[in-house]
């Protein structure tokens, strides 16, 4: 495929994530601040936002399947997860963050079960659209290793 | 040899999260600051040269290349040390105490945004940071340099009649070790 044709692929599956609400406004800042200096920067970003994220998403699926659950602890991981969530622009996830506090607040197992489920479903949504965008980065990036030679 | 002509600024930014870490530091040099970023409020202090256990300025080992620090940016949420914590800790140092200290948060608590600036934080960001918000760093390290300049003239000009007291006091202030922060280059992350 020509370096055009995958840019535009990849134009046009991050635009569907926009629309989608997968993303917001702070993944174009992500954008921004890759450049000729830093060309990895947002496929950097995205690597650790995702092993973050299932780095808690464990955590929090132990925490839960306590009988006596420790809520402090859910909701320091749930605040973790909404920071960088927040940070790379995954709304979805944010947003379904925010859920998980409030039933957290309460004390409310059954609601942080379901939120967690919530969070888990979105998050693994937008973890596939990403895998796909990486692999169009990397291809994009060979692109321009290669045309150096 | 005291020329601050286009000098690069430095920043300190201080984060748990390593992903916010990267995204500050990128933030930072792509304003063209020269940053330091490290995952606590206690690996800051090392850096800036001042232990935990001590309240006074004492310096690293002269060996150390020493990098002054313009500005700290910290987070607020952190394990142990909070950033609010940090803050006290920078503006109850001698040596410490003019460096500018800016706190992110990703909480809009109008509470703890006085608590910080009434602190002596220079400003508070919420979080995500923004590029736009890089541009309103450089006018409090200016600041501070102007301030640090004026104290220097008067120095100069008051020369002659100090007292004996003031003139000790005088000495101690001008001694290169606690003049400015400095940051030990072998702890760098």
């Amino acid at each position: 495929m020509s370096l055009m044709a995958l840019r535009e692929q990849l134009n046009v599956l991050v635009n569907s994530m926009f629309l989608e609400g997968l993303l917001d406004q702070q993944f174009r800042q992500l954008q921004m601040l890759q450049d000729a200096s830093s060309p990895g920067f947002v496929a950097e970003v995205i690597t650790l936002f995702c092993e973050d994220s299932e780095r808690m998403l464990t955590e929090l699926t132990k925490l839960l399947d306590q009988a006596v659950v420790d809520y402090q602890k859910v909701d320091a991981y749930v605040h973790q997860l909404k920071g960088s969530s927040s940070s790379v622009g995954a709304q979805n996830v944010k947003l379904a963050c925010i859920q998980f506090k409030q039933f957290c607040e309460e004390n409310n197992k059954e609601g942080c079960l379901s939120a967690l489920n919530m969070v888990k479903h979105q998050y693994y949504s937008l973890r596939s659209k990403f895998d796909t965008m990486l692999q169009l980065e990397q291809r994009i990036q060979a692109y321009g290793s290669e045309q150096q030679n | 040899m005291a020329v601050v002509a286009e000098a690069q600024f430095h920043v300190l930014a201080v984060d748990d999260s390593l992903m916010d870490r990267k995204l500050i530091e990128r933030l930072l040099k792509t304003s063209s600051f020269q940053v330091t970023a490290v995952d606590s409020g206690s690996r800051a202090l090392e850096v800036l040269g001042l232990s935990e256990d001590l309240t006074s300025s004492a310096a690293v080992s002269p060996a150390h290349n020493e990098i002054e620090v313009n500005l700290v940016i910290t987070d607020y949420c952190m394990p142990g040390m909070t950033g609010y914590d940090l803050l006290k800790k920078i503006k109850g140092s001698s040596s410490l105490k003019d460096i500018p200290v800016v706190i992110m948060s990703s909480e809009n608590v109008p509470s703890r945004i006085n608590r910080c600036l009434e602190g002596g934080a220079e400003e508070f960001f919420l979080k995500p940071v923004q590029l736009s918000d890089m541009k309103r760093l450089r006018p409090h390290i200016l600041k501070g340099k102007s301030k640090e300049q004026q104290l220097q003239q008067e120095e100069e000009t008051s020369n002659t009649s100090i007292s004996s007291n003031k003139r000790k006091a005088r000495d101690e202030e001008l001694s290169p070790e606690r003049r400015r922060p400095r940051l030990s280059n072998n702890s760098l992350i």
